[in-house]
């Protein structure tokens, strides 16, 4: 369970987020939408403590993760961004490896690189392990990427049958965020990806939250949503009871149309 | 990375014996050539009971040993420190000459080596090293400030260079005035630290400088996963659990103490950190790990055979070893600049 009490983030006179609170239970994919400048990746880095809120305070599982240490956190805790380029020429294994730092000491053990191959054919990249990332397109890079973040939160004691890792009963959550991740992408991919999110998404252990900026996609894929407005929480829950005309034309300041499709969830054009 | 481990040990062992007959070319030739036998006997010499050593051993001894050896730690130092600036920075086109440091080490030496003839300093034999950590951290840190920009308080490739270039135009004009108040011999000396030279070679600047290259060294190679952890971005690597700002001022004092006690005894000598790195990476990849150990066997290499060259250009005579590193230097750092993705 990820906790996050009333956090305000301010940069100079700038409030960025006001007053967040939120929880996000595992085992379902939470997404937070809101026009630019909304304020959501910013509430992504807060709750990913890339930065610290000046006030309130954000708990993984009820504990304070102000004063959790670094190494702790980044085995338990990943963040896959937009678009991450490499300054210099590694190969896709090896940028896939950089997940599993945080798990071991000087060199690799046998389960890290049995987890990066595991991992590397899940996500179909397998195959060019030992290209130049530097050389691959955005669909493939962001698939390196998605199999990076989760060699990180991959436990060394889970069986390898289980894509994300099967949760004995008493280990703790972990706490995967997804800051804008379809940026650069088809819409192939997007929907690929989103695929990929919502399987993983379902361990029981996962927490997962992110922030995607088109609409449908959010509704399609998504648990809950979390509608940002000028770094308040404007509206928060099920994608049918937030997603509403009248409040998409409130925050974002666009009419759409609901769409009647042969296919669960909302479908929207806009005027 | 799976059978790279196996491969990069013969790697390593190849680059250790290229060192090892360069190092041997260095110790024969020169102003004077020594042969074989004569090298054994001048170490035969240093034993106990045996004869005392002829001049020609005695400048083997006291001259030619002690420069291979202080060439073999400078250029092992410059390697690593350029690798570790291009980590820093992520961009293959920065190396410790180019943001200041050198120059800042330099002009320590020098003012050191004015004042304290007038001053009446203390004179040991690590007072010069240390003055020249102190030049050589006011220089970075004169860079890093003024390089900064005022909205989001980084440091821009673009803007790192070109002050880099100025700070190191500063500096050299310092010690360009330095050479012009200074006494006749004390003025032939100070041009020396803008130009490079092992000249100076002595055992007491081995010693020091081994201190400094062999644990900055081992201390760099500590540091080199999470350096890894940096490629991929800032943010990345602290979500990867690296400390970044600590990370940061790590790697930057180790490149500053192990670059100025270098320059203290040699003097100016640029270019070394820019090329070797990029030599490594085309052979093996980027792994930082693989890159510092490699650096510092390679630009031991390289320094030695370009002393090498200053010795045998201009037989007796001998060049600044700064111009040879420059005129190979020089057109690999336009080629970079050239092919590179970077966007300025």
């Amino acid at each position: 369970m990820l906790e996050a009490r009333n956090i305000t983030y301010r940069v100079g006179q700038k409030t960025l987020v006001a007053e967040f609170s939120a929880s996000f239970a595992p085992g379902g994919l939470h997404l937070i939408i809101g026009p630019n400048g909304a304020g959501k990746s910013t509430v992504i880095k807060l709750l990913a403590r890339l930065i610290r809120p000046q006030t309130g305070i954000v708990e993984y599982q009820g504990a304070d993760i102000s004063r959790t240490g670094e190494a702790d956190l980044a085995k338990r805790r990943a963040v896959l961004s937009q678009a991450i380029e490499v300054a210099f020429p590694l190969t896709v294994r090896e940028v896939v490896m950089m997940g599993r730092y945080p798990h071991f000491g000087g060199r690799p053990g046998r389960i890290d690189e049995q987890i990066v191959d595991e991992l590397m054919e899940v996500f179909e990249v397998a195959e060019f392990g030992e290209r130049n990332y530097q050389t691959l397109s955005g669909g493939e890079r962001q698939r390196v990427n998605f199999a990076r973040v989760l060699a990180q939160l991959r436990r060394a004691s889970a069986g390898s049958d289980e894509p994300a890792g099967a949760p004995a009963a008493n280990e703790p959550c972990r706490y995967l965020f997804l800051d804008e991740p379809l940026t650069f992408l088809d819409i192939r991919h997007q929907i690929e990806f989103m695929k990929k999110v919502r399987e993983f998404t379902r361990a029981p252990d996962i927490v997962t939250v992110g922030v995607v900026h088109d609409l449908n996609l959010a509704a399609r894929f998504s648990d809950r949503i979390v509608v940002l407005d000028r770094g308040r929480v404007a509206a928060d829950g099920a994608p049918a009871e937030v997603l509403t005309a009248d409040r998409i034309v409130e925050v974002f300041g666009v009419r759409p149309t609901f769409v009647p499709f042969d296919q669960p969830g909302i479908h929207l054009i806009f005027e | 990375m799976n059978n790279k481990g196996g491969s990069r040990t013969v790697f390593y062992v190849l680059l250790a014996v290229v060192v090892l007959v360069v190092t041997g070319a260095s110790i024969l030739f020169g102003a004077i050539d020594f042969s074989v036998k004569e090298i054994g006997q001048a170490l035969l010499s240093l034993l106990p009971g045996q004869p005392e050593a002829t001049l020609n051993q005695r400048i083997f001894l006291e001259l030619r040993a002690p420069r291979a050896v202080l060439c073999l730690l400078v250029g092992a130092s410059l390697g690593v420190g350029g690798t570790l600036m291009q980590a820093l920075f992520r961009n293959p086109i920065v190396e410790p000459g180019l943001v200041g440091t050198s120059s800042g080490a330099a002009f320590g030496s020098a003012l050191f080596f004015v004042l304290g003839s007038v001053l009446n300093l203390p004179a040991g034999a690590w007072a010069l090293p240390f003055a020249a950590c102190l030049g050589g951290i006011l220089s970075t840190y004169l860079v890093f400030i003024l390089a900064r920009s005022k909205e989001d308080g980084r440091a821009s490739i673009v803007m790192l260079l070109l002050t880099g270039l100025a700070v190191n135009a500063l500096f050299m004009s310092a010690i360009g005035f330095l050479s012009y108040i200074a006494r006749d011999p004390q003025a032939r000396s100070i041009t020396f630290w803008s130009l490079g030279t092992l000249s100076g070679a002595s055992w007491r600047a081995v010693q020091i400088v081994a201190v400094s290259t062999v644990g900055g060294t081992l201390l760099a190679l500590f540091y080199a996963k999470q350096l890894n952890a940096l490629m991929i971005g800032e943010e990345e690597a602290t979500y990867l659990g690296v400390n970044v700002s600590r990370l940061k001022w790590i790697i930057l004092s180790i490149n500053v103490v192990i670059v100025a006690v270098a320059t203290a005894f040699t003097g100016v000598i640029g270019f070394v950190g820019l090329i070797v790195p990029h030599i490594l990476r085309m052979i093996g990849g980027a792994d930082n790990r693989y890159l510092i150990i490699g650096s510092a066997l390679t630009g031991a290499a390289l320094l030695t055979l370009a002393d090498l060259i200053a010795r045998l250009a201009l037989r007796p005579a001998e060049l600044p070893i700064g111009i040879v590193t420059s005129a190979v230097g020089v057109p690999v750092f336009l080629l970079l600049l050239r092919r590179s993705r970077y966007i300025f």
